[in-house]
């Protein structure tokens, strides 16, 4: 039993009929902490947080979450753990209340009212409380499957995409109220597709294709690849990407609107490079910090070359 | 301006095309299209026979002549019955009529051939199963004719004299159980398992599959609500409403339809528990084989057609082919029907019941077993 960790699993595995889903993924988890749980679309996240709360069976590999088991704990598992689904799992033909209601007796709370009600006013949606939830927008629906997951007052939160279609505000409101569950000791499991949230977790995971491919505090993941990084401004930056790939020392090229993102391990090389194309009027160009995007942009591009998938 | 304006027959096509492929994807739509007909077309063409024959018919002979076993052979030969056996006395032949063991006693009263020779005009007695008048009217019908041509194959040479005019003895037939043949005294009763089949595997299979086909099973299955609270949770709302279709039926039976209730209540009631527990099982195990709520309506429907059609509801059971009655025998509303009527019509208590009652018994568990098997813990 380990107190350090919330979830402490390896080499888990996964195949869904003859697909490997999730090949070897092991996690560590501190007890207070938010770890983002980034990769990109079927990569293989909300099918390892499905392994992580029992609701699906690993095929191989093993670990712990809050200290049972994952394999023979389940239903331990269940009880201490908050999951919110990606899609919008919550009953569209029951009232705000009677959902939240409804959760509060599976969790068999002794002050069960009360947590309704408390729920209800944090949300805001005392005065809508006997509507019917499928009335309520997909951000609102966001909102109240975060606040129902939360209401046994779990000590792990795995939350899978939770801000997807979420309005800015409210989706910073979340995240300071994800930092205040950290500092009362709460440990989160977040998967996100939004660089800003992945730079307000304290670690960070990067699956690709089912495997991991990196793990650590944003620092440690931007380091670990080595990439030096210039960005170009002004003129035609579409065209001088696409001149760029070709050229050596370039290994990355991205786009982020006015900003042109350069990248690549031989910074002379590139420097080089720069210097001989995109020097002039029309472009100006300085080092910057290689940012999270560019690492992962980098790394999905080199699993998508090993898995032999081209891009 | 026509609503044919700006027709676009590409798009048109395409729509057309667009249609098909997804028809073709849908193997269980695509399985009724091409099988429901097949289906139909065997049920109401081989196994649905409105002149049904081959009844089951027992014998109480307590006199053994030629002219009883002639009469005995031309009723075998004229199709209608089989002759399953002989009984001792009409206290056995009550009760395998009450079982629904057979459609028909032929009763032979002691010293019948002595009595014909002296002219004395005896009766032979048929008492019938007439809960379905269907089943037992076209048979009941033949047999004057059969007794009078008995008499002149048989008293010849001396004897036809008796030949002549009026026929020798007479054939009393005996309606037991529904005296006047009426036939909604039989299709009301078989109604409340028609009735009750279908809503409860309707039911139990699109709640499950509703949870799946909205996400909200995932979010079930994250609670600590073990399965088989998840399961019986479910389950529970629906045997009461069956408990209620069942009493609307009762008391329209009774009071709209007027049709007589032998039987015990309480009686009746368990037999419906029974069988709503049979289908509340096949219902699991269709919710946990169907994808989406189409699919279980779908598959209810499959599971609806054989149930309806050879289960006796419909049709006599005893007068459809071996193999429809193979299938029938497999299907609980068979069962069901005979539980019913036997207590609406027969006033039939737990002895008479029991050889309906073990197979809902063993199917249920049998069922329950495969739903347990096929029942998804896990999202997997
Ligand atoms: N029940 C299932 N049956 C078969 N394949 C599945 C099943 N669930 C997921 N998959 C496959 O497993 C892979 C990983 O899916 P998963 O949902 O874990 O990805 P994800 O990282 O959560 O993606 P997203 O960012 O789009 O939510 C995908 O290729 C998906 O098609
Ligand atoms: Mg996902």
């Amino acid at each position: 039993m380990s107190d350090e960790y919330a979830i402490d699993v390896r080499g888990l595995n996964k195949h869904f009929g003859d697909k490997h889903v999730v090949k070897d993924v092991g996690l560590q988890v501190r007890r207070g902490e938010i770890f983002g749980f980034l990769g990109p679309n079927g990569s293989g996240k909300t099918t390892t947080i499905r392994m992580l709360c029992g609701l699906l069976k690993p095929d191989a590999g093993s670990g712990t979450c809050l200290g049972y088991d994952i394999r023979r704990d389940s239903a331990r598992i269940k009880r201490h753990v908050g999951y919110m689904t990606q899609k919008f799992s919550y009953w569209d033909d029951l009232t705000i209340r009677e959902n939240l209601d409804f959760v509060a007796r599976m969790y068999g709370m002794p002050d069960r009212l009360e947590a309704v009600d408390r729920t209800l006013k944090g949300l805001g949606l005392m005065e809508r409380a006997n509507q019917m939830t499928g009335a309520l927008s997909g951000g609102w629906k966001q909102r109240l499957a975060l606040a129902a997951c939360k209401l046994h007052d779990p000590e792990l939160l795995l939350l899978d995409e939770p801000t997807a279609g979420v309005d800015p505000g409210a989706r910073r409101d979340f995240w300071e109220e994800l930092h205040r569950l950290s500092a009362a000791g709460i440990s989160v499991l977040v998967s996100t597709h939004y660089m800003d949230e992945a730079e307000r977790c304290h670690k960070l995971a990067y699956i690709a294709y089912g495997s991991l491919l990196a793990q650590g505090t944003s620092q440690e993941v931007i380091a670990a690849q080595g990439l030096i990084t210039w960005a170009i401004y002004g003129g035609n930056l579409a065209g001088l990407s696409e001149t760029l790939q070709k050229l050596p020392g370039v290994e990355q090229t991205v786009l982020f609107g006015a900003m042109l993102h350069v990248s690549g391990r031989d910074g002379d090389l590139l420097e080089r490079t720069l210097r001989a194309t995109a020097a002039g009027a029309a472009f100006r160009m300085e080092k910057v910090d290689t940012n999270l995007e560019d690492v992962f942009i980098y790394k999905m591009k080199q699993s998508a070359d090993q898995n032999g998938i081209g891009t | 301006m026509s609503p044919l304006d700006g027709f676009s027959l590409s798009r048109w096509w395409s729509l057309v095309l667009k249609e098909f492929l997804q028809l073709r994807r849908d193997r269980l739509t695509f399985a009724m299209i091409v099988g429901i007909p097949i289906v139909q077309l065997a049920l109401f063409g081989y196994a649905i026979n409105t002149d049904p024959k081959h009844m089951p018919t027992a014998i109480i002979g307590a006199d053994h002549s030629e002219m009883t076993r002639t009469m005995i052979a031309t009723m075998k030969t004229s199709g209608y019955f089989d002759i399953v056996g002989e009984l001792p006395d009409e206290e056995a032949g009550r009760a395998a009529l009450a079982r629904g063991e057979v459609q028909f006693v032929l009763n032979i009263p002691a010293g019948f051939t002595r009595r014909v020779l002296r002219g004395e005009r005896p009766a032979l007695l048929v008492e019938a199963d007439a809960t379905d008048p269907m089943a037992t009217g076209m048979a009941l019908a033949s047999v004057n004719q059969l007794a009078r041509s008995v008499a002149t194959k048989d008293l010849t040479g001396p004897l036809a004299f008796l030949a002549g005019g009026q026929a020798p003895f007479e054939v009393r037939v005996h309606r037991l159980y529904n005296p006047e043949g009426i036939t909604r005294y039989n299709i009301v009763p078989g109604l409340m398992g028609v009735i009750l089949t279908m809503t409860m595997v309707l039911m139990t299979g699109l709640a499950i599959t509703r949870e799946r086909e909205r996400g909200t099973m995932e979010n079930l299955l994250a609670m600590p609500a073990k399965p088989i609270e998840v399961m019986t949770g479910k389950i529970v709302p629906y045997i009461a409403i069956g408990l209620i279709q069942s009493t609307i039926i009762i008391l329209a039976a009774r009071f709209a339809f007027r049709v007589p209730f032998a039987g015990s209540a309480v009686t009746l009631y368990l037999a419906v528990l029974l069988f709503v527990a049979a289908n509340l099982t096949v219902g699991i195990t269709m919710s946990s084989l169907a994808q989406s709520q189409l699919q279980a309506m779908q598959m209810t429907m499959f599971y609806f057609l054989p149930n309806i059609l050879l289960s006796g509801f419909m049709f006599p059971f005893q007068g459809m082919p071996a193999w429809a009655r193979f299938i029938g025998n497999l299907l609980p509303l068979t069962y069901f029907n005979r539980l019913t009527r036997g207590i609406f019509l027969k006033g039939n208590g737990w002895w008479d019941l029991w050889p309906d009652i073990w197979p809902l018994m063993v199917f249920t568990v049998v069922v329950m077993a495969i739903a347990v098997t096929f029942y998804r813990r896990t999202l997997d």
